[in-house]
């Protein structure tokens, strides 16, 4: 029971790492791929109906694992205190920026909101690597269940780490790279003109950078977390799991080249897929790994009890038909490309 | 320790106050928004649909707020209520989850629609749009009630081995009995915000002679829903919250009145300034025997003061408790007055010209925020000292690794944060009303 809960919440994460992730995306390249207001409303066109709804796949998740892992929620947003309130920061300087931007015409109101929004969309996405990054090589646990990291200290690995040190940093660059590549390729595909031109070059950039950092955080990270070697060499059938990545990032490429903009982003997709889902691997049984493994939490001791877990099944699969629908629904109503002229409905008037 | 306790409760109380002050008036103008929406498909008259896309503007703003408040909320059980949510996590961690499953989904993805997909939609389907956006926003708040209620009166849980609560029944947690009559009267009082805000904004155009069509649409439709909203305030779900809490709360209740000593044929207490201390009230103004018979139905039953709980079992801030119950049950009663009164006006055909009940009106529009959070102040502050009701005390639920200081830096960065999105949001609002509704095509 607790293996499924497991993958039920890795796989709410993925969702929310596609579905935010090409509007964090879109938010990072914001001021290099738009240039005049039109364009930026343009961009921001292509995510305003939905980026909330994308977002509250983050909610969902976070949720799921209160009750699915209480002990976990517990421990990991208590240890993580600082770098988590960093980034509802974040998030919310970025919601007011999507929300705010249209609201006022004046020559310092909008490129005010661009700004921030493409700074917070930036950081967010290096955070939110490096925290992926804290997650794989394992936290200062204690038997207590509990831990606290500042945010950074010698930037070393070590006995006395912060948040942020060399090994994170690089995740966190990554996690930029590969999310400016997801964003650029959603611009893409629903924008035309120049702003697709230059989304386009961005992605392609940010292919080439994938590439290398993919290459480099997979060597170095087999050295930090001894865990995933060892995983991948008891279960072999995980390789397909990184070859998911390998061949959506070809894919990538390919469509880049070819110029079939909704596949490119669909190959993107996978590569994310594939690599958040190695990375689980690699680290199952645990959920939160410890600098002194003994105390490391896994899915037996963080787990809630059996009667709400099966009941938690019951409504889960329901409402994921339930949001699947509305997912659907809302995608196809704005299917297709934003008009550099169509102004958001609700600005008329003006 | 004690430092960090009180810092992580101000954490806390400060973020869930100031989010409250969004979806209050997002959950009653969904009401109303669908309301207009059912009007202007029943009649077809494109007046209405006007008038909804004003509010609509004005609902978008308040949402985005929500929302971005509403964010830190999910994270703070985890953040700086570590031990609480290890504890208890497998049970409210259902209803949590559950809201964000199953509303917020819902709620975004339709709002999405509502806002931007008008003229995609048709009139049907936006009306569906609409109405899917109030069903959203109205189960988020039974949810999220509902995980409120737990900790007001557990239900439906066992203690497993290891000390965490364990969920025993589904049903137990969801239609817990405290959280269907809380619910029933918190949303009451959010359908108060949205009527005072509608019709306060009547109000204004009427006074200054602006879009004038609309603004009788405002007044008319906040003062009728609002008369009614003002009467199911107090009765029933305000009078049964407070059966409720005389039956499972009692040192609540007599600490909510400022009852010290028990009395056979307690005063309702108007006025007067509890003094802990000396254990008694300044300059009371009472009202003889009321209280017994409003909780009891009996003029000369017994109230249980204070006097009767061992002094650990006392909440452990009762004059600001006390204040806040009086200021709700106070506001309350000038709600039901003001609405009544311009609903006779409104039928006498004078409301629209009665100059001194549109100020008044204007004038009320902060009001039901201050009751709303009042009133929640009282139900967590008269929780105290208990985390879970009978079950957890507060200060044993606290992050044990987040020091007061990291707490200290966090509680300013929101405020500071916090200060900035006040600003924005009156900035905002007041821009949308400035410039008004879509002005009526000329026919
Ligand atoms: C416009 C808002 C508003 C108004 C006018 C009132 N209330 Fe209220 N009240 C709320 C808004 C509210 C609330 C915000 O919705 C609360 C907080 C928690 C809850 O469930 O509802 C609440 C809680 C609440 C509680 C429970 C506190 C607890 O759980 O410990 C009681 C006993 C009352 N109310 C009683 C009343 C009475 C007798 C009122 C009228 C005279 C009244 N309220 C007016
Ligand atoms: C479902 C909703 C809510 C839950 C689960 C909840 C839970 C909590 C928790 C865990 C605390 C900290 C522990 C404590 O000091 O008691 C707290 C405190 C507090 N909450 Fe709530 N709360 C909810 C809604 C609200 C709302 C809407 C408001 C106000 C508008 C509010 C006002 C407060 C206040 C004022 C405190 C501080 C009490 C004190 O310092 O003694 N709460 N609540
Ligand atoms: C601790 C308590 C609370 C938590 C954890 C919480 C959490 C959240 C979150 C995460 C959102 C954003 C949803 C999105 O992205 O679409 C939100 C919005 C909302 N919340 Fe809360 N909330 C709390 C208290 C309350 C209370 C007490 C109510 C009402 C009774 C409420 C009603 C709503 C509603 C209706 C929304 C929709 C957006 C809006 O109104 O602006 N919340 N909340």
């Amino acid at each position: 029971m607790e293996t499924i809960w497991f993958c039920l919440v890795a796989i709410m994460i993925a969702m929310y790492v596609l579905l935010d992730g090409f509007d964090l995306g879109a938010g990072a390249i914001h001021l290099l791929v738009a240039k005049t207001d039109a364009e930026r409303r343009q961009v921001l066109a292509s995510i305003a109906p939905v980026w909330d709804g994308n977002e509250v796949w983050l909610l969902a998740a976070g949720g799921v694992l209160y009750f699915a892992f209480p002990a976990l929620y517990a421990s990991g947003f208590s240890g993580f205190y600082l770098p988590l309130m960093i980034v509802l920061w974040l998030l919310i300087l970025r919601g007011s920026a999507i929300e705010f931007r249209n609201h006022i015409q004046s020559a310092i109101w909008a490129p005010l909101w661009d700004v921030l929004f493409c700074a917070s969309s930036l950081l967010l996405a290096v955070f939110y690597g490096a925290a992926l990054g804290n997650v794989v090589r394992g936290v200062p646990l204690d038997a207590s269940g509990y831990f606290f990291e500042p945010l950074w200290t010698n930037f070393r690995l070590g006995e006395e780490t912060g948040i942020l040190d060399w090994y994170t940093i690089l995740v966190g660059v990554l996690a930029l790279a590969a999310l400016v590549m997801h964003g650029g390729l959603w611009v893409q595909w629903k924008t035309r003109g120049a702003v697709n031109r230059r989304a386009g070059r961005v992605a392609g950039q940010a292919w080439g950078a994938v590439i290398a950092l993919t290459a480099l955080v997979t060597a170095v990270t087999l050295r930090v977390q001894p865990q995933v070697a060892l995983n991948f060499r008891t279960w072999p059938w995980g390789y397909f799991l990184p070859l998911l990545a390998v061949a959506g990032l070809a894919g990538a490429g390919w469509n880049l080249v070819r110029k079939n903009e909704r596949m490119a982003f669909f190959s993107s997709c996978l590569y994310l897929v594939g690599m958040l889902t190695s990375v689980v691997f690699g680290v199952y049984p645990m959920v939160l790994p410890a600098r002194n493994p003994v105390h490391a939490l896994t899915i037996a001791n963080a787990k809630a009890g059996a009667y709400g877990l099966k009941i938690g099944l019951v409504w889960w699969v329901i409402g994921m038909i339930l949001t699947a629908g509305y997912f659907t629904f809302v995608y196809r109503s704005f299917a297709g490309k934003v008009e550099a002229e169509e102004k958001l409905q609700d600005s008329w008037g003006e | 320790m004690d430092e960090a306790l009180d810092v992580h409760r101000l954490h806390f109380a400060f973020t869930v106050t100031f989010h409250y002050i969004f979806p209050q008036l997002t959950m009653g103008l969904a009401l109303l928004l669908v309301y207009l929406k059912t009007k202007a498909l029943r009649t077809g008259d494109e007046h209405y649909n006007r008038a909804a896309r004003f509010w609509a503007r004005i609902f978008g703003i308040n949402f985005a707020l929500g929302v971005v408040t509403g964010i830190p909320m999910e994270f703070q059980f985890g953040t700086n209520w570590a031990e609480f949510s290890k504890s208890a996590g497998g049970v409210i961690g259902q209803t949590l989850a559950m809201e964000g499953v199953f509303s917020f989904f819902l709620e975004s993805s339709f709002l999405g629609l509502f806002l931007f997909g008008e003229k995609k939609l048709g009139r049907v389907g936006h009306w569906w749009a609409a109405f899917l956006v109030w069903l959203g926003s109205w189960l988020s708040g039974y949810l999220i009630v509902a995980t409120d209620a737990w900790m007001q009166h557990p239900a439906g849980y066992t203690l497993g081995p290891d000390g965490q609560f364990q969920l025993a029944s589904f049903w137990g947690l969801v239609v817990n009995q405290w959280a269907l009559w809380q619910y029933a009267h918190n949303m009451v009082g959010a359908v108060q915000t949205g009527c005072f805000v509608m019709a306060a904004v009547g109000a204004f155009y009427l006074l200054t002679s602006q879009h004038e069509q609309y603004a009788r649409t405002f007044v008319r439709t906040g003062v009728l829903v609002g008369a009614i909203a003002a009467a199911l305030q107090i009765f029933p779900t305000g009078d049964l919250q407070g059966r409720m809490i005389a039956k499972h709360q009692p040192p609540t209740l007599a600490a909510m009145e400022g009852l010290f000593v028990s009395e056979q044929g307690a005063p309702l207490v108007i006025l007067g300034q509890p003094d802990v201390q000396k254990r008694r009230l300044d300059n009371p103004l009472v009202v003889p025997r009321a209280l017994s018979f409003l909780t009891y139905q009996s003029w000369s039953a017994n109230v249980k003061g204070l006097d009767s709980f061992p002094e650990e079992q006392w909440p452990d801030k009762i004059p600001l408790l006390y204040y806040s119950y009086h200021v709700m049950a106070g506001l309350g009663t000038i709600f039901l007055a003001v609405m009544v009164l311009a609903a006779w006006l409104l039928w006498r055909g004078t409301l629209y010209t009665s100059r001194a009940m549109l100020w008044t009106l204007l004038l009320c529009a902060p009001l039901p925020y201050i009751a709303n959070t009042a009133g929640w102040m009282t139900a967590e502050l008269g929780r105290q000292p208990w985390l879970i009701y009978g079950l957890m005390h507060t200060a044993k639920g606290i992050s044990p690794r987040v020091a007061a200081g990291n707490a200290w830096f966090t509680l300013l960065g929101f405020m500071g944060m916090y200060a900035v999105l006040t600003i924005l949001w009156l900035f905002l609002i007041h821009h949308e009303i400035e410039r008004g509704p879509e002005p009526a095509v000329a026919e």
